[in-house]
């Protein structure tokens, strides 16, 4: 049990900016403790019965949605998966429909996923519950940050002095956002490695190193993380052609065997095989891309509990079985309630 | 704050309740000692080693956190999560609860859940340092180190050598800023924190 003080306690999950260290260390090692759930017959435990969590996706996704989904269901909560694409109204207006739909129906949480950057800001003007981003436009996907930071915890231990290189289309990648500020927290430096055209403007105001040749920086990373390249975003000539970003930037058997030995390969997914990644690469041993989708889960879990699990404790007028009512500092005592005894 | 139990104390009422259980259950075979998170854990440890050293076979200890099973999880707010860690298959076996005190008996309400979850043991025994009795649940213990009367407000702090650096068991004080009487099941003091058991 952490003995470290007393993170201050979540209210949304809207940035890594918004973020400390301890609140990560703390997100991680609860995540640390409900992995081990997954490995159970009965992955269930009772601890948000009867807590409802919208899943708000305006914006594809298979694998974060049902991400959140599963850690969820094995919280106990219940799940509504509300799909608000494609609607004509504005999508100012739309949200905030959906925002007042969604209070009026009383739900606990929102998990939301949109193509704006914002919108998870937006939705939180409306609705006074706690707000999970995952994934807004350009913007941030906090649990993706946060579920690589366990994933590399797990392999490299403290992450301090760690060498990050994130390799591919930083412009349009929300991903790398949240990543380059939630291993800046932890003490890990990041090297950005991408095309001049693959950067977002101010990148000097970012804080990190910035190389162009990946063949360089591969002996010295502890952790290859490698960007999707977004086709679907690629409206403009960013890159020559596909097959000349797989030769460029793309990491083969070859450029593999230029890490060291354990150094790890990541990648978000979904992955282009053959683009910035190839098909021997991503099935190699050495990338722990399914790793982080099952940690996935777990650190999804330990957000929805963090935010969720005293949810109540403001809102409900508890029928409350103590002789003597915990004054003040509620927290602390029932930390103390929890360790010394009974 | 008057020491209730020595280590010397502690020492002996383990190696009582280990000799409990191997009669009770007619050996050690088939037993798994799990530790409620803090200080069951150590307990649960030191149970199997004695226990172990008597029978001469390795009986398995592990520690049972009971915080996502807490039915009053909503008024604490999220608490940080204790290790579970069950080291052998539960099914078919005697899993006994080893918990430092034994009060309102949530605590164990919320344990037997969590065990009930990771398989069907053959039964489940309860083993505790100390019974404080005001319990708000059919709970009872198979093994009790001491049964210690108190007051509903009363603080019972048990302090084991691998959290707390030494072994011993002492009352602090109670609602009503003495001393408690440990003989008096009458409660007295409002508005102190009692150490509430929930779960």
């Amino acid at each position: 049990m952490s003995t470290a003080t007393t993170p201050r306690p979540l209210t949304d999950l809207l940035s890594i900016e918004d973020l400390d260290a301890e609140q990560v260390t703390a997100i991680l090692d609860t995540a640390e403790r409900l992995a081990e759930i997954a490995a159970r017959p009965i992955k269930k435990v009772p601890t948000l019965r009867g807590r409802t969590v919208c899943n708000l996706f305006m914006e594809d996704s298979t694998r974060t949605r049902i991400s959140f989904d599963i850690a969820a269901k094995r919280l106990s909560a219940d799940v509504i998966n509300f799909s608000a694409k494609g609607s004509s109204v504005s999508k100012g207006e739309s949200l905030k429909d959906t925002a007042l739909t969604l209070k009026a129906l009383g739900v606990d949480a929102v998990v939301v996923r949109s193509s704006s950057s914002g919108a998870p800001v937006q939705l939180k003007r409306y609705l006074d519950v706690p707000i999970l981003n995952a994934g807004d436009g350009w913007h941030q996907h906090p649990t993706q940050a946060l579920l690589d930071l366990y994933t590399m915890r797990t392999h490299l231990g403290d992450l301090a002095g760690r060498q990050v290189g994130i390799v591919g289309d930083v412009l349009h990648s929300r991903v790398a956002r949240s990543e380059v500020q939630a291993l800046q927290l932890m003490g890990a430096e990041v090297v950005l490695v991408a095309p001049p055209t693959l950067l977002p403007p101010r990148i000097d105001s970012w804080g990190v190193r910035v190389a162009h040749d990946v063949d360089e920086i591969l002996p010295h990373l502890d952790v290859l993380y490698l960007l999707r390249v977004q086709r679907e975003r690629m409206h403009r000539a960013f890159v020559p052609s596909m097959r000349e970003y797989a030769r460029t930037w793309g990491i083969d058997s070859s450029r593999l065997a230029r890490l060291k030995p354990e150094a790890i390969v990541m990648h978000p997914g979904p992955m282009n095989r053959g683009i910035e990644i190839s098909g021997d690469v991503a099935d190699s041993d050495r990338a722990v891309i399914t790793e982080q989708v099952a940690n996935g889960t777990a650190v999804r879990m330990a957000c929805l509990y963090l935010l969720l699990a005293g949810a109540a404790a403001s809102a409900e007028n508890d029928d409350d079985r103590d002789p003597a009512p915990a004054p003040a500092a509620a927290s602390d005592q029932a930390r103390d309630g929890a360790e010394v005894e009974q | 704050m008057t020491q209730l139990l020595s280590d010397a104390d502690v020492a002996r009422i383990l190696r009582r309740i280990a000799h409990e259980l191997i009669e009770a259950n007619k050996g050690a075979e088939n037993l798994v000692l799990l530790g409620i998170q803090t200080r069951g854990v150590p307990l649960a440890h030191r149970l199997a080693t004695v226990i172990g050293e008597i029978e001469g076979v390795e009986v398995p200890a592990g520690a049972v956190d009971v915080t996502l099973h807490r039915d009053d999880l909503a008024k604490r707010g999220a608490l940080p999560l204790g290790r579970t860690d069950i080291p052998v298959d539960v099914d078919g076996r005697v899993v006994v609860l080893v918990d430092d005190v034994l009060f309102t008996g949530r605590t164990v309400r919320a344990a037997m859940e969590a065990v009930l979850e990771v398989g069907r043991p053959s039964a489940i025994r309860l083993a505790v340092l100390v019974d404080r009795g005001h319990r708000e649940l059919p709970v009872r213990a198979d093994h009790v180190g001491k049964n210690l009367p108190t007051a509903r407000a009363d603080r019972i702090s048990v302090r084991v050598a691998e959290v707390d650096g030494e072994d011993a068991v002492v009352a602090e004080n109670g609602g009503n800023g003495q001393a408690p009487d440990v003989h008096s099941e009458a409660g007295s003091g409002q508005g102190a924190d009692t150490g509430e058991e929930g779960a």
